[in-house]
């Protein structure tokens, strides 16, 4: 009791005494405090956010800055230009593309099938330029270098759009919406530079599973090209015929899966069993990276161009079509091949051959189409 | 068109270390409160031998927090710059003969792509092919009960 009592007494000693007479001062402060984040609490939030987003659009820029370094000095290194890169990189950086108007929607993949082709068009000459010594593999390599450090600049210039705004204009909403989406950003930001320096190496991508799947198939056999930018080979597999499709490598490329399926199913007139599709797909968090999931429709990511013309030649002769994928994240699709995906790509194997056990009779011809970036895999 | 190319160049340069250099102005405040920390606690000293004891114990107080804040502010800013390093996993490359099944793992090399022939086998003198190239992530497992 007494203890007790002695600390009271000190706790009010320390209390009082110090300021003694000026205690008010203290109740003062407590008022101000009070009042101040009454009315402006929220600016401090706001201030709070802006200091967030600056210190993300630091580690942003200093990506940014790293990635178009990154490709300067592949370009000098590979391409032995005989002149600096370092302005035409600038200004390749700020290329744009305007997607095509979609108010009247009939006819539209068409329209967007041309622009990308203007543009992939359009950045290989660039990159011829910037490298005349580069081989077809090197230029490949340096057009997906270019693009992950356009993308990274990109990113780099959205996030510093809205932080000047939000700056500017101190409106909370306009920060909010930045700072929220900041952690997914950052991470993809982070996936595409590592993906720059796999893209500079020629190392083979996460999101090359697929075509290291048709790759894997069509090891051994002859191949022939087939448009646009890939190969196909016939592969006699479980007593069927294979026409395993992938890409051209071992160049950074996708090729046009779309057309290069729709060419093999119209060269046998449509008399295809089946087609099974084999590419990367999105993991959800919880899902083990390089787990093998089945199922049904076209398994192709990008602009859409390719899956709208399997879908449509595969509806004109009526022909089933399944899909095998292999799950990972976004940083591990486009950033060097882990091992566990490395690894799944047997098991993907197992179950293509499984489906096509259950799917077709011995004879029969189906179609494999392994889509993704074939960087790194022949 | 040269001078351009290497203004350009400079320009980067500058803009790289910009971002990875510490701002004077937070060290220089960091290191005027370690100054006033200090003096605070040389304050407390001179007090607490006049026999101000209360008086030297806030001294002493706030001359700690004020040491420890911005120490800590300094360690943080340098993590920040430690942070803003692009990793490059090591990436390998496995190698293989088909007819003797001699297998050697070696670092990626520019140029190297899976089923590219390589270097004849030490063993059997064919040539040997690139059967995987992956890089190995030791991630920690976070307990979920989900």
């Amino acid at each position: 009791m007494n203890e007790l009592a002695a600390a009271t007494a000190l706790q009010n000693q320390l209390m009082q005494e110090p300021f003694g007479e000026y205690s008010w001062i203290l109740n003062l402060l407590v008022y101000v405090f009070f009042f101040v984040f009454m009315f402006y609490g929220q600016k401090i939030n706001t201030y709070i956010m802006l200091r967030e987003v600056e210190g993300s659009l630091y580690k942003l820029k200093y990506i940014r800055d790293e990635g178009r370094k990154t490709a300067v000095e592949t370009i000098k290194e590979i391409g032995k230009p005989e002149t600096d890169p370092t302005a035409r990189v600038n200004r390749f950086l700020e290329y744009f593309t305007i997607s095509p108007q979609s108010l009247d929607p009939a006819g539209v993949v068409w329209k967007l099938e041309h622009i990308l082709d203007v543009r992939e068009s359009r950045f290989k000459d660039e990159v011829k330029l910037m490298a005349p010594s580069a081989d077809e593999t090197q230029t490949n390599n340096l057009e997906n270098t270019l693009e992950a450090a356009m993308a990274l600049n990109y990113i780099y210039k959205v996030i510093r759009h809205f932080y000047l705004l939000g700056k500017k204009t101190l409106s909370l909403y306009i920060i909010m919406q930045i700072q929220m989406i900041l952690p997914l950003v950052m991470r993809e930001a982070e996936a595409y530079a590592s993906a720059l320096k796999a893209f500079a190496y020629g190392q083979p991508i996460g999101d090359g599973a697929g075509a290291l799947v048709a790759a894997k198939l069509m090891h051994g056999q002859p191949m022939r090209k087939i448009p646009k930018d890939c190969v196909v080979a016939t592969v006699p597999l479980e007593g069927r015929i294979a026409y395993v499709i992938k890409a051209e490598g071992p160049g950074g490329n996708v090729g046009k899966p779309g057309d290069a399926t729709k060419t093999v199913i119209e060269e046998n007139k449509g008399k295809i069993a089946a087609v099974i599709m084999v590419d990367a797909a999105l993991k959800l968090e919880g899902e083990a990276v390089g787990e093998v999931a089945e199922g049904v429709g076209a398994a192709i990511g990008g602009p859409g161009v390719d899956q709208f013309k399997i879908e449509e030649t595969i509806l004109k002769y009526r022909i089933p079509i399944n899909a095998v994928v292999i799950k990972e994240d976004i940083g591990d699709a486009v950033s060097p091949m882990r091992k566990e995906i490395f690894d799944s790509v047997d098991t993907a194997i197992e179950r293509i051959k499984q489906v096509i056990l259950e799917k077709t009779k011995e004879g029969d011809k189906v179609i494999i189409a392994g889509a993704g970036n074939t960087i790194g895999i022949s | 068109m040269v001078s351009a190319n290497k203004r350009d160049a400079k320009l980067e340069e500058t803009s790289s270390s910009s971002t990875t250099k510490i701002s004077s102005f937070v060290l220089l405040v960091i290191f005027v409160t370690i100054a006033l920390s200090l003096a605070a606690i040389i304050f407390a000293i001179q007090a607490f031998s006049t026999g101000q004891e209360i008086v030297a114990g806030y001294l002493l107080l706030i001359g700690f927090l004020a040491a420890a804040l911005s120490t800590y502010v300094l360690f943080q800013t340098r993590r920040r710059m430690m942070h803003l390093r692009i990793k490059s996993p090591p990436v390998t490359t496995t190698i293989e003969c088909k007819k003797c099944g001699f297998k050697s793992v070696r670092e990626f090399k520019r140029g190297d792509y899976i089923f590219k022939e390589v270097e004849p086998c030490q063993k059997c003198n064919l040539n040997m092919l690139i059967t995987a190239i992956y890089r190995e992530v030791k991630e920690k497992k976070e307990k979920t009960r989900f």
